[in-house]
């Protein structure tokens, strides 16, 4: 049975979900050179439509066509085969507007992990890795976590994304960026975020656009949804409080990038535990979630050679691995979860545990496999000579800030040697 | 005494400045400009609009230098600059005048010899 109110705030939250992706495309475009703006945000915008296309055509279907209990669904709705306006058992709301919103987030995730190697890798050969990635990765663990899958068969609680969404990016980003490798300038010149505001508003953005990534993820109005809504409020305010005092104590500064990157931290942080915690520990998770993640990310710059440019791992990944496990802690079945080890049942931790296991492990090798196989057909990375032009010009012959000066109108029936130009 | 001024590709900037340190070229000033040279004239497309970029981004760098040091700073530059591709730049030296340095009032020579730190 259809509810009107439900319905519509789906559809809202599908569109909230849905500007998540330019945010992201904000973000990450802020975080890297002028001369890559376009082709980072390309990325992003192509793994949107690509990750689409290719939900449509298998990916939902693997997801979410029965399969209780395994490890992928089936292809029944294969290209969409039997998705109508009528609600799926259990929920009330068209499983075309389902399947939307669930698109939206298949799309967010593939275009999290370019994050991982925006400023190097080929347009062409990252739209391949997106198209598969997008299906034998995210469409697998999004069985696994809410698809009916074996995790949701353990009794493993992951509202909406720990396990696909966030480690699932986090933990592909790391293969990604080990087998694309660094950009040829990564430790040896300093590489500044090119415009601080473009990161702080893409942040923002994000944060806004949480709000139906988890408040939406009940289906509907209900207790979870609800409950998830007011704790993605709660949680990163105090990651980005405890980012503050982490940033300060090390050096003695308050900085942008590090708000930013705390915003995402706490939003993803809440992301499986919505409404199976109460707000005070969602306020508790925020906090504790930053220490991790900030001590990664110290870790990663100062002693590793990861160029893991967008932090997808840091963020993502290991923000989406510490909420998974807080649940297994502090769970409260009176709020809607089944109890934690604080309310006196350890089995949930073990639940939790396992999860954090599989997750990161099937990310990572399907992630560095894939990229591997996809390396063996074509290269993945730009010439040095390109990564040093910027692949703003070389892969879509534009430029992110153009002045005008010196550009000349081609008309078209002038000089044939410009003709030629044009042609390559 | 001279000026010598060194136009190369931005992304070479951080390589000349490299090159100028280990050369001991410590005093120097830097600027974007845009030039336009022998090589290939870039062509842009803006939603079907097509345009070619007759300008291309480029690094100035101009150093005062004392006689001793002209030939070491151009070869830095050079050095530091180079990929062998049409569009790497020139250096052009010219004679300076007068040099004076604003805090002390010295003059020349003096003016052009980095402080001992």
């Amino acid at each position: 049975m259809i509810d009107t109110g439900d319905t519509a705030w789906v559809m809202a939250a599908t569109a909230l979900v849905f500007v998540m992706s330019p945010a992201v495309g904000l973000l990450y475009a802020g975080l890297i050179r002028s001369k890559n703006t376009l082709n980072t945000f390309m990325m992003v915008i192509a793994s949107v439509v690509v990750a689409v296309t290719t939900w449509a055509i298998v990916g939902y279907s693997l997801a979410f066509d029965g399969g209780a209990g395994g490890f992928i669904g089936g292809l029944d709705n294969a290209f969409l085969n039997g998705v109508s306006l009528e609600p799926l058992e259990g929920q009330t709301i068209p499983e075309v507007v389902f399947f939307a919103f669930q698109a939206t987030f298949v799309a967010l995730t593939t275009a999290l992990v370019s994050g991982a190697i925006v400023e190097r890798m080929r347009f062409s050969a990252f739209l391949l890795f997106a198209a598969l990635w997008s299906v034998l990765v995210y469409a697998v663990m999004a069985h696994w976590g809410f698809g009916g899958g074996w995790l949701t068969e353990l009794g493993t609680l992951d509202f909406a994304g720990g396990v696909p969404v966030e480690m699932g990016s986090g933990f592909s980003a790391l293969a990604a960026a080990l087998v694309v490798g660094a950009r040829k300038d990564y430790g040896r010149q300093a590489i500044l975020p090119h415009n601080t505001v473009l990161v702080l508003l893409g942040a923002g953005l994000l944060w806004f656009g949480w709000f139906g990534f988890n408040g939406g993820s009940g289906l509907g109005i209900n207790e979870a949804g609800v409950l998830a809504f007011i704790n993605t409020l709660l949680t990163p305010a105090t990651a980005v409080l405890m980012w503050f005092i982490l940033d300060y104590m090390r050096g003695r500064k308050i900085t942008a990038v590090g708000a930013a990157t705390a915003i995402i931290v706490g939003c993803v942080a809440i992301t499986p535990a919505g409404p199976f915690v109460s707000p005070g520990w969602a306020m508790l998770l925020g906090a504790l979630a930053a220490i991790p993640c900030w001590l990664f990310i110290v870790w990663r710059t100062s002693k590793t050679n990861i160029d893991d440019t967008g932090d997808v791992l840091a963020a993502h990944g290991i923000a989406g691995l510490f909420g998974m496990l807080f649940i297994g802690f502090f769970a409260q079945a009176t709020w809607g979860g089944t109890d934690g080890l604080l309310y006196g049942n350890p089995e949930l931790l073990l639940h939790q545990f396992i999860a954090t296991l599989a997750a990161p492990a099937y990310a990572f090798v399907v992630t560095y496999i894939l990229l591997r196989v996809i390396g063996a057909v074509m290269p993945l990375r730009a010439t040095e000579k390109d990564e040093a032009v910027g692949l703003d010009i070389v892969e879509h012959g534009e430029e992110a800030y153009v002045s005008g000066e010196g550009a000349i109108l081609v008309t078209g029936d002038g000089d044939p040697r410009l003709e030629e130009a044009v042609k390559g | 005494m001279k000026l010598v001024i060194g136009i190369v590709r931005p992304e070479r900037a951080n390589a000349v400045m490299e090159a100028l340190f280990r050369a001991d070229v410590r005093g120097y000033s830097v600027s974007r400009v845009q030039g336009h040279g022998g090589e290939q004239e870039r062509v842009q497309t803006y939603r079907g609009t097509v345009v070619k970029m007759s300008l291309s981004p480029k690094v100035r760098f101009e150093v005062a230098v004392s006689e001793p040091f002209v030939q070491r700073t151009v070869d830095a530059i050079k050095e530091g600059a180079r990929t062998d591709e049409v569009g790497d730049g020139k250096i052009f030296v010219l004679e300076l005048a007068e040099a004076v340095r604003i805090r002390t009032g010295e003059k020349d020579e003096g003016a052009v010899t980095p402080v001992a730190s």
